[in-house]
């Protein structure tokens, strides 16, 4: 019986000690906020698109980070950025889905200032600001400022939006990867 | 048109890989002199089963054969099998020593230049542990045998009728040691039976000099840096001195493990391999350092009489972590620390 | 003798050099037309400010420098502009750039020279701004304006480059042996604008003869020449520096953070010629080499096409490419048309007979040959596999920036790899995941504001409502007149609706209205082609004028007092003067205000005036707190809003020519077509949802 209570004892005493610890820890070394969503922000190209399906970039990230949604539904963030995603997660890659959209080059909106009525539903429908321009007057877009998501496409009443893909300038010029002939598989 | 540099040095792999063949010369005339023509009997089974089964794999691999052929490295794996195998062993002995090197021992890690491990360490490796008999029965230096008989011996197995096997072969020097060293019989006693020579074994000791001289030609021509053959033969020396101080009894001194066995041939030849070693001045001298240590123990306290396979092996494994703790500091590394600091 | 250092790794390729050190420097013949590019030097390109057709001087300024990381272009003789605009350059991409062509008269007429004789007595800026006016930039390589580098004082070294340690190229050897006077006065020039203690030229042993010119013209001067050991690449400013001083000057800091500071020979001499001479820099010393008649050395006019100077210079038939510097570091000529620039040190007619191609690369042996070679004291082996493995964050890691392309390691490679393109290959890949990534944060905060904007707007919506519920009373009158006009701009609205509602009835007449109003809106295009602005806008120039149009729409758009993207800029309380009709403007807005009443959603349908002015002067806001971060964030939004204000004035040139009622009734014309355009829009999609379910 006193062994028996003993035990006990020490059960309990190490139960609330450990408790105790444990308890301090969570409080002492809590993580603010949810850093793997910031994490998977900090990938994905905030061009805030909704390609995706979620309305912007952060809400996709929470999705994947809730597991709610798949690495591979990101068009603009290219295969690269499933790369990370999945080293990020550490799962597999993943290309893209059959029915996916394809990753386009980079482009940027022009309006057509001569179509255009003034109706601002491209500045609202603008998820970073890059479109400025009042009621009635023509609009322009912030070349420097636009992701490219294409949002802007759709609510222009008189279809004057189109996107221009962005060119290759001697400063985004990038040398190319060197083909060594070691691997001529023949055919 | 190909890119800068447009100047460039003619030096290729095959150049430096038939260097190495070449310095591997004056071992094997010396070898054919003391253990006979078994020695070139074995290096063209390995040869040609190095190219053969090269050839194949590339195929099988779909990379182009001839440039790869070519290079030498498949033969240079043969020749270093061939020089560290029995030079009377069988000859399928050989012959499946040098198709697991080649193939497992290189190929399947996606051939030259990828390969972890050592491959004719592999295969020697392998041919011990699958064939410890076989591997054991060295040849005797000066032999009774002529070279026909050799061959005989080699491909059929049969003796003349006047001889019998342990007229032809005995154990090797480090295995003599190991097996005869007693509470009764100190290491010097054992050593003064003639199998010895004058340092690590007779007939095998001038071997073992060649193999230098051969090395000290691969260091003049900067094929191979200094650090790991000095940084293996110090370890092993400086341990083998220390042990035979302690207790001259059981431990033989340094210049018998120092000539003995594969030492030199591991020194210089298969501890320089590049593939599989660090490349970092440091890393040469840790690499060289490990392997002299582990030549020792394994050789003293480990079930096999000679470890330099076994050793080498093992360092191979740790060649990615020492690459990466001793990468040298960039140029003025120093410099930008300190300004950080006293920022 | 002074203590010199050693550098780890180095080479000893063969020189080639007596190919073209043995003659002096001639002049070649004036070319008929000169490609004169406007980025001949790290940093922004300079902007031209001469206009096709107009006849130039020989050294009058065609670009000014554009900010602080520029330096200005000079017309290297006289003649008359004839293009502006994208030509081939002498760059590794094969792009084209924006360059000023000159046809040349033959006069080689020089504008009024402007020396700056009192440069000892002006202050350091002035010289600075005076080297950036002159074009003077470093002619070793990098092509960095010589302005910014000598912003110092108190220097321990100066160290002028002659080392000249990449083979073929002889420019600075002959420069030296010729011009030693000249690079001495330089010399000094620089010493004393950067305070230096001492001053040493090191020059490579291999060229004793401009050694032997350099000490004679130092004679009696405190300036050294040391002559040091020949092994690629001691002309590395860094490696340079540690074998004069023994001090390393790591990657991504300054060498004036240890004292010292490094020039070419060839940009002393430039400098010299500046302020002493009044010479913009117009033209450099460029060895012509390898399989040429006569290979030697040429003072070559900036912008001279490459094929003028072959053709000059004889090609042989055995050429097949020309590389623009040396065999190291240099890079093949994509088009033979492009003009040498400021960096052109070496032009080599290359053929496999001189320059023999690499034997097949074979996979990487780990010989570790490179790191020996490396004088960044790097691991080239690692950097290779990372970068081919397209691993960057490893590279990086293994101080990948740390090297200097050099090509040693590809050099001693038994492998016959090509390492220093993978590296450059990675390199890119870097910096443009950096931009890439600098975009996405930049996109990222502003989504951020802009939702947090949207939140704000909503939740003032909400206070006032409220706060108009509380306190109906005082405000009687305005909100009767408030009610009118909400109460006519939903009878528009739905007017509107019922406008579109038929065609939704029936897609074919939609069809044939769209067609029409797109006929009406073709006409109104026509009648609108006579303005200059539209058919320029709808030009893929329209990058070029958009300075001067934005200029112009600023001036119109005051003149006019429609500017709303003043409005936008100038945190306004709100945006009475916007339109020039007040009524239509109080319509406007009371739509708006439906609008919002009638969907929450659609609060953000406000005008944009609205939607974007800073809300520093709304004291509405409770917290204290977030009134701060608000203030902080109007700010920023003021900021950019002064730009974006730029934007629109820009944009809003294009629609309003002038204020004359014949243009109204054809903008109107366009408006109207617009809407029925969208009409028809609207009822081809109704249409198409129409039609969707059935197959």
């Amino acid at each position: 019986m006193n062994i028996l209570l003993t035990a006990l004892g020490v059960m309990a005493v190490l139960a609330i000690l450990l408790g105790a610890i444990l308890g301090f820890a969570s409080v002492r070394f809590r993580v603010d906020a949810d850093p793997l969503v910031d994490q998977i922000d900090a990938i994905l190209p905030q061009t805030q698109c909704g390609q995706c399906g979620h309305p912007g970039c952060r809400p996709y990230a929470e999705a994947i980070a809730s597991g709610e949604a798949d690495i591979n539904q990101c068009p603009p963030g290219g295969e690269d950025g499933i790369r990370k995603l999945a080293e990020l997660l550490g799962v597999d890659f993943k290309p893209f889905d059959g029915d996916a959209a394809e990753p386009k080059p980079k482009s940027v909106a022009r309006i057509d200032e001569a179509t255009c009525i003034g109706c601002t539903l491209c500045i609202q429908a603008c998820p970073v600001d890059a479109i400025v321009g009042a009621a009635k007057q023509m609009h322009t877009v912030i070349e420097s400022e636009c992701t490219g998501c294409e949002l802007c496409l759709a609510p222009c009443p008189v279809d004057c939006i189109r996107m221009v893909p962005l060119g290759t300038s001697v400063e985004t010029w990038k040398w190319r990867y060197p083909v060594i002939p070691i691997r001529t598989i023949k055919a | 048109m190909m890119y800068a540099p447009y100047l460039a040095r003619p030096t290729t792999v095959s150049t430096v890989m038939f260097k190495v063949l070449a310095a591997l010369l004056p071992a094997i005339a010396t070898s054919v002199w003391v253990f006979g023509v078994g020695v070139l009997v074995q290096l063209a089974l390995a040869s040609v089963t190095a190219l053969v089964t090269e050839a194949l794999m590339l195929r099988a691999r779909a990379v182009p054969v001839a440039p790869f052929l070519k290079d030498g490295s498949a033969l240079l794996t043969a020749w270093l099998l061939a020089l560290s195998m029995p030079p009377l062993g069988v000859w399928w002995l050989i012959v499946v020593a040098t198709a697991f090197a080649i193939v497992f021992g290189k190929q399947l890690y996606g051939g030259l230049g990828n390969n972890p491990f050592n491959p004719a360490m592999v295969g020697f490796a392998m041919a011990i542990v699958a064939f410890p008999a076989q591997m054991a029965a060295w040849g005797i230096p000066h032999g009774p045998l002529s070279a026909l008989d050799q061959l005989g011996w080699i491909f059929a197995r049969e003796l003349p009728a006047h001889l019998t096997l342990d007229a032809i072969s005995s154990a090797t020097p480090l295995d003599y040691l190991k097996t005869h060293i007693a509470p009764d019989m100190s290491a010097t006693q054992v050593m003064a039976s003639p199998l010895f020579g004058h340092f690590g074994g007779a007939g095998s000791e001038w071997v073992a000099f060649a193999y230098v001289a051969g090395g000290l030609y691969l260091l003049q021509q900067k094929v191979i840096a200094w650090h790991t053959p000095v940084a293996m033969l110090g370890a092993l020396g400086l341990i083998a001195a220390l042990m035979h101080l302690a207790d001259p009894w059981y431990y033989s001194g340094a210049p018998f493990h120092l000539a003995a066995g594969a030492t030199m041939l591991a020194a210089f030849f298969i501890v320089t391999d590049p593939v599989s070693a660090p490349v970092s001045a440091r890393g040469r001298l840790i690499f060289g350092a490990g392997v002299g240590v582990l030549v020792y123990v394994i050789r003293v306290f480990g079930g096999y009489p000679d470890a330099a396979a076994f050793s080498v092996l093992l360092m191979n494994i740790a060649t990615p972590l020492i690459d990466r703790y001793t990468r040298p500091p960039s140029f003025g590394a120093a410099n930008r620390k300190r300004k950080e600091k006293s920022r | 003798m002074r203590q010199l250092y050693r550098f780890h790794g180095g080479i000893h390729p063969p020189e080639f050099k007596e190919l073209s050190n043995g003659t002096p420097i001639v002049s070649p013949p004036l070319p008929a037309r000169l490609v004169v590019p406007v980025s001949q030097h790290l940093g922004a390109p300079a902007k031209p400010c001469v206009a096709v057709g107009e006849a130039v001087l020989k050294g009058q300024l065609i670009a000014c420098a554009d900010g602080r990381v520029s330096a200005a272009v000079h017309a290297p003789t006289s003649g008359r502009v004839v293009a502006v605009g994208e030509a081939d350059v002498a760059h590794p991409s094969g792009l084209l750039q924006t360059c000023i062509s000159i046809e040349t008269d033959g006069l080689d007429a020089w504008i009024e020279k402007t020396p700056l004789p009192n440069w000892q007595e002006a202050d350091n800026e002035t010289v600075r701004a005076f080297l950036r006016d002159m074009g003077v930039v470093g002619q070793g390589g990098a092509v960095f304006p010589t302005a910014l580098k000598l912003g110092v004082s108190h220097l321990d070294t100066l160290i002028v480059n002659g080392a000249e340690c990449e083979p073929f190229i002889s420019c600075d050897d002959r420069l030296m042996r010729e011009r030693a006077q000249e690079i001495v006065e330089g010399v000094r020039i620089a010493g004393t604008l950067t305070g230096a203690r001492e001053m040493l030229i090191g020059v490579e042993d291999n060229k004793p003869e401009a050694i032997a010119a350099l000490t004679a013209a130092c004679a009696g001067t405190p300036i050294e020449v040391v002559s040091v050991p020949t092994l690629y690449p001691s002309g590395g400013a860094k490696q340079l520096i540690r074998i004069l001083t023994g001090k390393e000057v790591p990657h991504g800091m300054r060498s004036t953070d240890f004292g010292v500071q490094c020039f070419n020979v060839g940009t002393l001499y430039s400098l010299k010629r500046a302020i002493v001479d009044g010479e913009p820099v117009i033209s450099r010393i460029v060895t012509l080499t390898g399989e040429l008649e006569r290979c030697g050395n040429a003072e070559v006019l900036l912008g001279t096409p490459v094929e003028h100077l072959l053709a000059w210079a004889g090609v042989n038939t055995r050429c097949d490419g020309v590389i623009v510097g040396g065999p190291m570091m240099g890079f093949p000529l994509e088009s033979r048309v492009a003009g040498v620039g400021k960096a052109v040190n070496c032009l080599i007619a290359r053929s496999d007979t001189l320059l023999p191609p690499r034997p097949p690369a074979m996979p990487c042996i780990r010989c570790g040959a490179c790191a020996d070679a490396c004088p960044a004291q790097l691991q080239p082996m690692e950097l290779y596999w990372h970068a081919k493995a397209r691993e960057f964050g490893p590279a990086q890691e293994a101080n990948l920036f740390d090297c200097i392309e050099c090509g040693a390691c590809s050099y001693v490679c038994p492998s016959q790899l090509p390492l220093v393109d993978f590296y450059k290959f990675a390199k890119d890949e870097i910096w443009a995941a950096e931009r890439d990534k600098k975009a996405a944060d930049r996109a990222r905060a502003r989504h951020e504001f802009r939702q947090f904007r949207i939140e704000r707007d909503k939740t003032e919506k909400a206070e006032r409502l409220a706060a108009r519920a509380a306190t109906p009373a005082p405000a009687a009158t305005p909100d009767a007149a408030k009610a009118d006009a909400i109460r006519a701009a939903m009878a528009k609205a739905a007017e509107r609706k019922a406008d579109v509602a038929p065609p939704t009835e029936d897609a074919k007449r939609a069809a044939i209205k769209a067609a029409m109003a797109r006929a009406a809106a073709k006409k109104a295009e026509q009648q609108d082609a006579g303005t200059p602005p539209k058919p320029a806008l709808d030009d893929a120039k329209r990058a070029a004028i958009e300075a001067a149009m934005a200029r112009a729409a600023a001036k119109k758009a005051e003149q006019q007092g429609t500017a709303t993207s003043e409005a936008e800029a100038v945190p306004a309380p709100a945006p009475k003067p916007a339109i020039d009709d007040t009524k239509r403007a109080a319509i406007e807005a009371a739509m708006a205000r439906a609008a919002a009443k009638k969907a929450e959603q659609q609060s953000t349908a406000t005008s944009e005036a609205e939607a974007v002015p800073a809300s520093a002067p709304k004291p509405a806001i409770d917290d204290a707190k977030r009134a701060a971060i608000e203030a902080a964030m109007a700010r920023a939004a003021a900021r950019k809003a002064e730009q974006q204000g730029a934007a629109a004035a820009e944009a809003e040139a294009a629609p309003a020519p002038a204020p004359k009622p014949a243009i109204d009734d054809a903008k109107r014309a366009a408006i109207e077509a617009a809407m029925a355009r969208a009409a028809a829009k609207k009822a081809e999609r109704e249409a198409q949802k129409g039609q969707d379910p059935q197959p």
